[in-house]
Formats: structure tokens, C-alpha cells, sequence
């Protein structure tokens, strides 16, 4: 809003400000939406202008077998990751937010370093790490690690909510009677299940589009849907790819809106 | 004090000490005994180790030293979980994500008690604080004084024999803490359960409680009735802690029995009700409450004069700040019914005191 109170500089400021948050919000959409009338073109080139309708690169994505096997290597790791970190991750929240010992700041350091580690480093690590086990190109490896991405994100959001949480009610809770495990599960986690919420939307976020360790770990066998689109653009760049894309995006938005309604009904009760 | 039989005593801290860091006591060898069915209630100014004894008794704190029985039990190694004692805490921790009715069933259900008995427990507990119509409320939906009221039925509805309450009423304005007052103790009397109430306000103290235990430095200074606490304070501390009181210091002059001389600074003698055991020679504390003291007194023993210095009316009392005794604060509280309206500003009278109302305590350091 104008302010009648306003120096024709401030005027000049206040639209200045107005038009780069535009752009700047453009800026971060754009490549999505370039993305997605390519994945409807009838050509078979990744170029604008576009040539015609078609669904047939849906039809492609849907029947090739390849990209079949990575949405349904997508639709296992990825949950699987998630729900790993988001048990972890919580575990680990509340040990480090239940008092001072020795080495917290390390502990810390430690479960948050693979989200501040180069991804690189981690994929060569791990490789590196699991190979000579013979681990590598299987599910449960790729899970773990993609787990432990996703573990920083549960515990930055989980110790975030937990500071707002009043240990008093667990001590309500003991001293009517309930045993800790009880507590924890009628008491604390519905409190701070928003926080449990949020992380796990990140870590599911971070493994589905994970692209740079699971190169490393994941065999043929393994590769999720990012994988195969990686592979997709180097060997031929066809608007499969795209179609994959608006996939992903479309999924992504969907699994945003229903964390985020289901974090703010929690929030709700929590508050109210 | 009574005797109390064995049987009687509910609760007994014997020895208990606790140190956070292994250095300072906050709780200093302390032993009570909390009788059944009683009003106790732990007094005292921050940090003088009420607290910390409190959540000892409710397992939230081990002691350093010492033990702690419920009934024939020690409680030393039973968590808090398994004590079976109610506790209403400071700002209520009631469950946020529950109704009121799911709160008050929460103790209910973890112990297994089927559905409709819990159903039926509730309900009494609700009507017993007054709550019928609120059972389906969230607690954030409801005042700060129905709150409480769903923390104390909620700490009752399990029926414990032991209830904590750790200031409880902190949180409220003054008229709707009053009223508190009166339902807590209310509910007390018609329940028969024993209560052991921590607050530092002495006035809760005196208006709700059987008997009084005054923290000092991690130390029972006393426990007492509170008219007892009130009227036959055992030193300094708890004499000032409770209710306004004049000071005097001067010097053991002699002692004859009960009752002692002492010497004031300017000279003056007090007759006075020996407590601390002091010698002759000895510096002594005078305590003498403001409502204990007479204007314009015949009598001849404790009789002084004073110049009237300042007037504070208070609608129901006046205090009158005057010069006596050495002492250029001495607070007269007078009924307006009994003051006499021509006294003003500057006149000098004289007063009085009997006695057995001014008592000769440990003398405190000057440099207060």
C-alpha cells in the first residue's frame, strides 16, 4: 500500500521492491514451467516452439520398461528413506534437547554433517565404504544412505518444535501414572508431530530427486526415476524426460499441500 | 506440638539432602513428617529449597542423600510413574491436543480402567469443580481459572492419597486466586486427601493451610500452625516472612525464665518473651507486630514515647509511622474506629505493648 505520508523517493523504492520480488519469483518458477508444455509437444526434440499436441511421451514414459522400473525404484526408496529418517531423526532430537552431556555439540555436528558435506563426497564415500562389502547396487544400501540425507532436515525441523514444547506436560504425564513409552506416544509426539511432519517432507523431497549418490550405489536394478532421467539427457535427450519432469512436479506439489494441511491441522490442536 | 502416632504419618523425608553440583545443598538435612489428611504447605523465598523438595517427593528430582517414605515405602527407586500421587503443577500442564474430559481420563485409561467406569469418573470430577458443560473444551479454549480448576480435578480423579501443588495460583489475578483459596481448601476438607502445597506467599500460606513449613537456605526454619507461625514466630527469619513486624535491636540485659529485659540503644528497656537463647550481654532482635501496639497507654511496663512522623490511610486502619525506641520507621497499625482524630503530625505520645507480644529473637546483621 501507498502511504500518503511517503517522499516521492520512498514511492520510487516501494515499486523498485515490488518489481524485483516479481522477477525474482519468476526467476525460481520459470524452469518448471518451461518444463512442462515441452513434456505435451508432438516433436521429438526438447525445443520451443512447440509443434503440436501430444500425450505420446506420457504413453512412452508409461510403457518403456526402463523408466517403469525407476518410478517404481522411486516409489520404494524414497518412502523407505523417509520414514527411516523421520524415525531416526526424531529419536535423535529428543535425546540432544533432553539436557547437557558430554560431546552434544559433536553429536550434533555429526548428524547434521550430510546435509553440509559436498554430496559428492558422501556418494564417493559411500561407495568407497560399501563396495568392498559388496553392498553396492541394492535397495537396502541406497535406503540407508538416503536415509542419512534426510536425517538433518527431521532433526533441524523436530529440536526446532521441541523448543517450544513444555517438558512439563511429560512430567504431567509420568506423574499421572503413564510409563514413558506411553507418554511419548500420547504426549510429546502428537505435540510435535508438525516438526515430525516437515522433516519427513524434506527428506522424502531429498531422496526423490537425489541424483549424485544414488549414480554411485544404485545399479541398474536401482535406479529411481531422477537417475533415469540423468541417464535419459546424456544418452538420448528424448522429451520422455519432460514428460518424467511434470510427473515429479505434479507429485512433489501434491505431497507439499497434503503435509502442509496435515502440519497446520496439528498446529492447530497444538495452539488452540 | 502434638504427638503424632506412626500410623498417622503419611509421609516422611528422613535426612534428605540434594546438591545440583555436588557443592551447594539447596535441600539441607531435612526431615519432616507430613501427617494424613492434612494441609501442608511449604513456605518459603525462591530458592530456599521448597521446590526441589517438592519434586523430590514427586520423583522428579532424586535426593542427594537420604530417603523418602510414602507410607511404608521408599520412594528412592520408584519413578514417578509409579507413586500414584496427584500434582497440580505451576501454569497447569494440561494436555493441549485432549479435551478437558480427555485429560481428566488420561490417568484413568493408563491404568487400564475400562470405559465406562473412566466415563463415569470424569463426569464426577467435573461437576466436582464445577466444569459440567466443559468436558468437550480444549484447554486453550478456556480461561485461566477454569484451567486450574481442569489441573486440580485432573490430579484428583485418580483418587491418590497424596496431592502436590507447586503455586498453583501463580498465574492468576488476585480476586480469582482468593476464591481459589477457598475452593482448594474446600475440596481439601470435603476429601480427606492430604495435601502438600508449595508457594512464597505467605498469605496463601496462612488462609489454606493445617500447618505451615517456612524454607530458609534448604532449611525448615519452622513448622507450625499458621496462628502459631504468626503469633509465636521462633526467629527473625520467619518473623519478618510473615506479616509485617517492628524491629528492635539491643542487648540481653537479664532473663528470668520466659521472659528477659533487653537494652535498647538509646537506652531504653523492653520487657520482653525470651525465645532465642542468648546470654546476657548478648545482642538480641526485637520483634513486635504494628496491630499488637496501644497509643496513649496507661500502664507502666513497656511504655514509651513516640513522635507521630506520617499517616497512611487504608480505608479499614491507618499506619502511623513514628520515631520510638530508636527507631525512625516504627509502623503503628491502628483501627479507625479506635483512632483518635486529633492526633496529627508531629505530636508526641506514648505507647505500649504487652509482653507476651514482643518476643526477643536472634539478632540480624545491621548491614540490612
Amino acid at each position: 500500500m501507498l502511504n500518503p505520508t511517503m517522499s516521492p523517493i520512498e514511492k520510487v523504492w516501494h515499486y523498485v521492491l515490488r518489481i524485483t520480488s516479481g522477477l525474482t519469483l519468476l526467476f525460481l518458477i520459470m524452469p518448471v514451467l518451461v518444463i512442462i508444455p515441452l513434456s505435451f509437444n508432438e516433436g521429438s526434440f526438447l525445443v520451443y516452439p512447440l509443434t503440436g499436441f501430444s500425450f505420446r511421451w506420457y504413453q512412452d514414459l508409461f510403457s518403456a520398461p526402463e523408466w517403469i522400473r525407476s518410478l517404481q525404484n522411486s516409489m520404494i526408496v524414497a518412502p523407505a528413506a523417509t520414514v527411516l529418517a523421520m524415525v531416526l531423526g526424531t529419536l535423535a532430537s529428543i535425546g540432544l534437547t533432553r539436557g547437557e552431556f558430554r560431546g552434544k555439540g559433536i553429536i550434533m555436528f555429526l548428524l547434521i554433517s550430510p546435509m553440509v558435506v559436498p554430496v559428492v563426497i558422501v556418494g564417493v564415500a559411500s561407495y568407497l565404504f560399501f563396495a568392498p562389502l559388496g553392498m553396492d547396487n541394492s535397495y537396502t544400501t541406497l535406503i540407508l544412505e538416503h536415509a542419512a540425507l534426510g536425517v538433518p532436515f527431521v532433526i533441524i525441523t523436530v529440536t526446532a518444535t521441541l523448543q517450544g514444547y513444555n517438558h512439563n506436560l511429560t512430567r504431567a504425564a509420568a506423574n499421572l501414572g503413564a510409563s514413558p513409552i506411553t507418554t511419548f506416544f500420547r504426549i510429546t509426539l502428537p505435540l510435535i508431530a508438525p516438526g515430525v511432519i516437515s522433516g519427513a517432507l524434506f527428506a522424502f523431497a531429498t531422496s526423490f530427486d537425489e541424483v549424485v549418490v544414488t549414480l554411485f550405489l544404485a545399479g541398474p536394478e536401482q535406479a529411481t526415476l531422477p537417475r533415469q532421467m540423468f541417464s535419459g539427457i546424456r544418452e538420448n535427450l528424448s522429451p520422455t524426460i519432460a514428460a518424467a519432469a511434470t510427473l515429479l512436479i505434479g507429485f512433489s506439489i501434491l505431497l507439499l499441500l497434503t503435509l502442509e494441511w496435515l502440519r497446520g491441522r496439528s498446529e492447530r490442536l497444538r495452539t488452540s | 506440638m502434638a504427638e503424632t502416632n506412626a500410623s498417622d504419618i503419611l509421609v516422611r523425608f528422613k535426612n534428605v539432602q540434594k546438591s545440583y553440583d555436588g557443592e551447594t545443598l539447596i535441600v539441607k538435612d531435612l526431615n519432616l513428617d507430613i501427617r494424613k489428611g492434612e494441609f501442608l504447605t511449604l513456605l518459603g523465598p525462591s530458592g530456599s529449597g521448597k521446590t526441589t523438595s517438592l519434586m523430590m517427593l514427586a520423583g522428579f528430582e532424586t535426593p542427594t542423600a537420604g530417603e523418602i517414605m510414602l507410607g511404608e515405602r521408599s520412594l528412592n527407586r520408584v519413578p514417578p510413574h509409579k507413586r500414584d500421587i496427584g500434582m497440580v503443577f505451576q501454569n497447569y500442564a494440561l494436555f493441549p491436543h485432549m479435551t478437558v474430559a480427555e485429560n481428566l481420563a488420561f490417568p484413568l485409561k493408563v491404568r487400564g480402567m475400562d470405559k465406562t467406569d473412566v466415563t463415569e469418573r470424569v463426569k464426577r470430577a467435573l461437576s466436582m469443580v464445577q466444569l459440567d458443560k466443559f468436558a468437550n473444551r480444549y484447554p486453550g479454549q478456556m480461561s485461566g481459572g477454569q484451567q486450574q480448576r481442569v489441573a486440580l480435578a485432573r490430579a484428583l480423579v485418580f483418587e491418590p492419597q497424596l496431592v502436590l501443588m507447586d503455586e498453583p495460583l501463580g498465574a492468576l489475578d488476585k480476586q480469582l486466586r482468593e476464591h481459589m483459596q477457598m475452593e482448594i481448601k474446600h475440596l481439601h476438607e470435603r476429601l480427606g486427601v492430604t495435601v502438600v502445597y508449595v508457594t512464597h506467599d505467605q498469605s496463601e500460606a496462612l488462609t489454606m493451610s493445617d500447618r505451615v513449613a517456612v524454607f530458609h537456605q534448604g532449611e525448615i526454619q519452622q513448622i507450625d500452625s499458621p496462628q502459631g507461625l504468626y503469633e509465636h514466630p521462633r526467629n527473625t527469619f520467619v518473623a519478618n516472612f510473615i506479616g509485617e513486624n517492628n524491629r528492635l535491636h539491643g542487648k540481653l540485659l537479664s532473663r528470668d525464665g520466659e521472659r528477659c529485659t533487653v537494652g535498647l540503644e538509646n537506652g531504653e528497656r523492653v520487657e520482653a518473651m525470651a525465645v532465642h537463647d542468648a546470654a546476657p550481654g548478648q545482642p538480641v532482635s526485637l520483634s513486635i507486630r504494628p496491630e499488637r501496639i496501644k497509643l496513649n497507654v496507661a500502664q507502666e511496663q513497656n511504655r514509651f514515647s513516640g513522635r507521630v512522623r506520617e499517616f497512611i490511610y487504608l480505608g479499614d486502619h491507618v499506619r502511623i509511622r513514628m520515631e520510638a525506641c530508636g527507631n525512625s520507621s516504627f509502623i503503628v497499625k491502628q483501627p479507625i474506629a479506635t483512632l483518635d482524630p486529633k492526633l496529627a503530625v508531629g505530636d508526641v505520645i506514648s505507647l505500649g505493648w504487652n509482653v507476651e507480644h514482643v518476643r526477643a529473637l536472634d539478632p540480624v546483621e545491621l548491614a540490612e
